[in-house]
Parts: C-alpha cells; sequence; structure tokens
C-alpha cells in the first residue's frame, strides 16, 4: 500500500511534501514531488486530498489484496469525490458530503 | 548544521490531538508565549491524520462521568486510575461541543441532540477532524508552530525540565529550546513488534507508525516514573487493511463468527482483550479463520459502510471496490495486530498527578503518552490536554529561565554531527529496526506467539535489546530524516527494555493476549491491587510497585 505520484502532472507546489505525517514525499531536482520512502506510507491518504492537480494516486500492495485498482480524491466544494480507476479503464465513484455525518 | 536558540513560556512537543488543544487552552487563558513543535506538519500529524469516525468517549443522556470512569476501571480489570478518568469524563462533554463549534460534523437528531452509537459513542465525520484543530491552534494568540521538527531530548536538571533539543527533518538546523514549563504530547509507540503486513505494507498498521514512543523515551532516560507498559494494546481489526472492526460490529451489528459459523465472542467475554483473545483462540485451535458476519445486510448498509470508512481507513473501501464483494456479499476477515504501547486506549504511560504533572517538575503530560487512564480516545486526549494547559500556566508562574547549559548544547550537537559524519557501521537503521522487531515478536509476546511470554524468553529479548541498542551508536546518516530514522529506533529500543521489563514484573495474566503470561497464566490477586511502575536508574530499569487505593509504593 503506498502512492505514486504523475510526474507530468505535478506542479511542484510542495503541498504534499508539507502534509505528509511521515514527511515521505521529497522533491527531485526538477522541483516534482516523488515518494522517496514508498513502504512507509501509512496510508492516511492525506496527500491525496491537498494536491490541486489530482497527480497522486492511491494503491493497495499485493501483499494485501491489491488488484492494480488506483484510487484519488477530487473536491468541488462540500463534496470530496472519491474516485476509483480498475485495470480494466471502468471508473467508479463514491461522493461524499462532508457536511454530513456517517450514520455509522 | 547551524544552531539556533529559541525561548518561549510552553514548549508543547507534539502537535497531535492533545498538543493542538493544549496550544488552544494555553492561549485563551494566559498570555504566555506558547510553542509547538512538531514532527511532521500539525495539519494531518499523529493519530488523526486520516480521521475519525465516531467520538468514542462521550456521556450520553441518562449516563455521569462516573460511569464512564466505571466502565474503563472494568474493562481493564481495575489496573487504572479513578481520579484521572474521572477528571477526564468530566471535560468529555464540554471538549465535544468545542469541537462542534470548531466546524466537526456531529449526527444531530430531529430535536438538535447527538445521535449516540451504544452507550458512550456519538456519530460524526471526522475526516477533517485535524485540520479542523490545527487550524485552530494556528489561529490561536500567542501561539508559534514549528513543523518537521524532531525533538530527541529534553533538557533536565536536578529533575526539573528547562527546555528540549531538536533539529530539523528539513533543514540542517540544531534547535535548542528553552522554556518554564514542557507539555509532552508525543502520543504512544507503534513498531516495537513485527507487524502484521512485514513486507511492502509494513506500515499499513493500526497506530500512526510515526508515533515511536519519542516522549516514553525521553522521560524514561531522565528519570521520570512510568505505568503498566505491560498492559500493551492490541488492536482487533479488519485482516489486511488493519481498517477499524467497531464500525462494522457496533453499525450494522456484525458478530464474531469462526469458520464453523458460531458465534464466539460470548464463549470469550467482551472486553476489548477478550475480543482480541477469542480471536487468537479459534485460530490456534483450528477454527479460524475468523470473521464479522455482514453477510445479509442491506445494500444501503454497504453504501453506508463504504463511506463511513473513507472517512477514516480508506483501504478498506478500495478492498472492497477491488475485490468486487461487498460486505454484504463476503462477511469480513478479522485478526489482531502486533502490540502498542498507548495510553489513550490502555493504562500504559508517565505516571502523573491529577493536574498531569509526571514525576519531573514542570513536565507535564497529555494525550497518549499519559498513563493510568485508558479509553480516553480523541475526546479525552482533548480534556487531558486542556488540563496539561491550565496546570503549565499556573507552573510557569513558579518557575524562572534557566539559561542553557554549553556543555549540554555541545554534547548533543556533537552526538548529531557525529551519526551525520564520522560513524562507519556495517549495519543501516531500518536493519536494525527488523531486528528490533523479529526479538520482541519472538520473546515478548508478538503475533508469532500468540502474544503469549515467559519470564525465559523475556530474558532473551532483553539482553537481544541490550546488544542492539549498542549498535544503534555507530550507525550513519546521509541526511536530517535518516537521523531521525536513527533516534526513532533508539526511542523504540528504550520502550522495548521498558516494556520486557513491566511484562516480566507482573506476574500473572490479567487482560489475556495484553499480557499473557505463561509462567502465571492465572490472575492473582495480589497484583489485582497493584500498579506495576518503573524508573530507569543507574543503567537498568527498577520495578516500583504501588498499591493502586493509595499509590504508595510497596516495595
Amino acid at each position: 500500500m503506498s502512492i505514486s505520484i504523475d510526474r507530468d502532472r505535478c506542479i511542484g507546489c510542495g503541498k504534499c511534501h508539507d502534509v505528509c505525517p511521515g514527511t515521505l514525499i521529497k522533491k527531485d531536482e526538477q522541483g516534482k514531488a516523488y515518494i522517496k520512502y514508498p513502504r512507509y506510507c501509512w496510508g492516511c491518504t492525506s496527500c491525496l486530498k491537498e494536491c490541486p492537480v489530482y497527480a497522486i494516486r492511491f494503491y493497495l500492495g499485493a501483499d494485501i489484496g491489491g488488484k492494480g485498482v488506483l484510487m484519488h480524491t477530487e473536491r468541488h466544494g462540500d463534496i470530496l469525490d472519491w474516485i476509483f480507476e480498475h485495470p480494466d479503464g471502468k471508473v467508479e465513484k463514491i461522493p461524499i458530503n462532508t457536511k454530513e455525518s456517517n450514520r455509522y | 548544521m547551524r544552531t539556533e536558540y529559541i525561548t518561549t513560556d510552553i514548549l508543547i512537543i507534539g502537535g497531535g490531538t492533545a498538543g493542538c488543544y493544549a496550544a488552544i487552552t494555553a492561549s485563551e487563558n494566559s498570555d504566555k508565549k506558547i510553542l509547538i513543535c512538531e514532527k511532521a506538519d500539525i495539519r494531518r500529524s499523529g493519530c488523526l491524520a486520516a480521521g475519525v469516525n465516531a467520538l468514542n468517549a462521550y456521556i450520553t443522556e441518562g449516563r455521569t462521568p462516573q460511569d464512564y470512569a466505571d466502565y474503563c476501571l472494568k474493562d481493564a480489570d481495575g489496573i487504572a486510575r479513578e481520579d484521572l478518568l474521572l477528571s477526564i469524563s468530566e471535560r468529555l462533554n464540554d471538549v465535544t461541543r468545542r469541537l462542534e463549534e470548531l466546524g466537526l460534523v456531529i449526527l444531530k437528531n430531529e430535536n438538535g441532540r447527538y445521535v449516540t452509537r451504544g452507550n458512550r459513542n456519538i456519530k460524526i465525520n471526522g475526516e477533517n477532524i485535524k485540520p479542523l484543530l490545527a487550524g485552530a491552534a494556528k489561529r490561536a494568540e500567542n501561539v508559534t508552530v514549528i513543523d518537521h521538527i524532531n525533538i530527541f531530548d529534553l533538557d533536565v536538571k536536578d529533575n526539573t525540565v528547562y527546555g528540549a533539543y531538536g533539529f530539523g527533518i528539513e533543514n540542517d538546523v540544531f534547535y535548542v529550546i528553552r522554556a518554564a514549563a514542557v507539555i509532552i504530547a508525543t502520543g504512544g509507540a507503534a513498531g516495537l513488534y513485527k507487524p502484521n503486513n512485514p513486507g511492502f505494507s509494513q506500515h499499513k498498521m493500526w497506530y500512526p507508525p510515526f508515533n515511536t514512543g519519542a516522549g516514553y523515551a525521553m522521560g524514561i532516560m531522565h528519570g521520570a516514573e512510568m505505568t503498566t507498559f505491560e498492559m500493551r494494546f492490541i488492536a482487533l481489526r479488519c485482516k489486511n487493511t488493519i481498517a477499524p472492526t467497531g464500525t462494522l460490529a457496533q453499525g450494522v451489528g456484525a458478530k464474531q463468527i469462526n469458520i464453523l459459523g458460531d458465534v464466539y465472542e460470548q464463549k470469550y467475554g467482551i472486553s476489548t482483550s477478550e475480543r482480541v483473545y477469542g480471536t487468537v483462540c479459534e485460530n490456534h485451535e483450528g477454527r479460524g479463520p475468523c470473521f464479522l458476519q455482514t453477510r445479509g445486510i442491506t445494500d444501503e448498509q454497504d453504501k453506508s459502510l463504504l463511506k463511513a470508512y473513507l472517512n477514516m481507513a480508506p483501504s478498506q473501501t478500495l478492498k472492497w471496490i477491488e475485490s468486487k464483494r461487498m460486505p454484504s456479499e463476503e462477511n469480513v476477515e478479522i485478526e489482531g495486530t502486533e502490540p502498542y504501547i498507548v495510553g489513550g486506549h490502555t493504562a500504559s504511560g508517565f505516571w502523573i498527578d491529577n493536574d498531569r504533572q509526571t514525576t519531573i517538575n514542570g513536565l507535564f503530560a497529555a494525550g497518549d503518552v499519559a498513563g493510568g487512564a485508558p479509553q480516553k480516545y480523541v475526546t479525552g486526549a482533548l480534556a487531558e490536554g486542556e488540563i496539561a494547559a491550565l496546570s503549565t500556566i499556573a507552573y510557569c508562574g513558579k518557575n524562572s529561565f534557566h539559561e542553557a547549559d554549553p556543555g549540554s548544547v555541545k554534547e548533543h550537537f556533537d552526538e548529531l554531527e557525529r551519526h551525520l559524519s564520522e560513524t562507519v557501521s556495517p549495519y543501516r537503521t531500518e536493519e536494525l529496526e527488523e531486528a528490533m522487531q523479529t526479538i520482541m515478536d519472538n520473546y515478548a509476546g508478538g503475533i508469532r506467539s500468540n502474544y503469549r511470554y515467559n519470564s525465559a524468553g523475556l530474558d532473551i529479548a532483553d539482553l537481544r535489546i541490550t546488544e542492539l541498542t549498542e549498535l544503534t551508536e555507530a550507525l550513519h546518516a546521509d541526511d536530517m530524516q535518516e537521523l531521525m530514522y536513527i533516534y526513532e529506533l533508539r526511542e523504540r529500543l528504550i520502550v522495548c527494555k521498558s516494556v520486557i521489563a513491566h511484562l516480566k514484573a507482573r506476574k500473572e495474566t490479567r487482560w489475556h493476549s495484553f499480557a499473557e503470561n505463561t509462567d502465571h497464566p492465572e490472575k492473582s490477586e495480589g497484583f489485582g491491587r497493584l500498579f506495576v511502575n518503573s524508573v530507569y536508574e543507574n543503567g537498568r530499569i527498577k520495578i516500583i510497585l504501588r498499591r493502586i487505593d493509595d499509590r504508595e509504593a510497596v516495595i
């Protein structure tokens, strides 16, 4: 379980670096973000929510049952969309109204 | 590496749940200068980075603070401090109201009252709880936050704290911080034992892997008294994703079942440790794997669960999406985690008075690092942050500043420089960390032995941990982050030594799995009246047994 950062999409704003609770994300020589310690990721998804250009994808490691689905979030006002991209190209979306409480 | 001196009134080490709330409280109740030093970034640091699904400590209608304290005492089978539990319980609802004012979404019924989950929980949307707390701390007057600074030692003289030493993780700076009082809020310790998923997903664990027991270790090395490190916490979790099970158990009423489909939870009891123990026994006796019985819940419930987990443990939702099998179709497999030391769930931590002062003058503890008060959870950590802050303000008035001792400053600076330049070791920090986790797993009651241990094994663990500690002296760091990893490993090794000593000292099995002593497999009446405490003295951990009723030492 870890993240990958799309280098082409990254604008080098550094927000993911700042927010990572393990300071695991660094910048390369061109100022683009990359995850230096992928195995140390806790899976908190803080970086996904910070990225203004949605360049970060979260995935489960194969050791815990991952099968290649990539997850990211997009924010539209009070709605936080959780987006799942399957390897076959299918895309699923779960919108969460951040002003609504969990039912459980 | 350059040196920077900072002076403040109140230093808060760790900007997590308790630390942020302590800063907010101190700001509102005094004109003291407050400094939060945080290893990461307070917006998403500590236990609440991903969010939290419910507030688990709340006094619901018709219940009293005493009821909550009684519940905690019962769950800990008597080994907890009623005074601390009560002082927390009395504040739980006020801090909850405050969280709502800060913007936390709490579910309400048509009468405007909070909707409860069971007897002590309320339902929220806790995804953004940490940014809300951090925002309030940053906005508070006289509060300065330094992110990405690793505090690695306290400055203690004549059993009084005068400041701390730290270094930047993203800059080459050695920090010498002077303070009139210090609140330690560094959280508990993860990563002591081999984790559930030791491969690529090694950090997919219950507790934040970045909480390394720094506060415990700094306190121990300066002779602070610690309590109940033998009451380890083992969480019952969803297999692989290590996501919470309470949402399934309490939210949709899923029962724990074995492979035969039998509900086994009543057979072993339903205290926190018994829920883990039952699962361990069923697996051990060949009736595993074990599950939470979710099959048959409605599609509507499926959808709500997918959302609820995204707000606190998104890996679990991803797992359901990837497998294409929803909880209504497939029961959710469960397992116990590796053991953690965490004072917000069990009673491990600094031995404190009701003002939250540790046995070191001027050093106050709040949240997971503070001992004696299990099941404090989020709201309890806030309550404790508040109490510690108020006590600290009073203490500041009585204390005066001390200049840093140049000898001590140089010693700390040189130690950092040595790891960054001179040292040559055949080992890397992560190899020694793995060795530590293997030792603890094998000999000190890890997952491998179904959490069981005995005195002979603990002696081996103690020896091996000592040997590993010596090896850390020569570890080399290429940069400041690697330097942090060396200090984190050292902190964990110190905590391991203490855990081992405590496990050995409680000659009984009071809490199955949490402390499963095969030399003494039954409860002992005598130990039921005693806290196991310890202090580090002359290079070794000395055990102090204290009576629960009057807290006097008996040996």
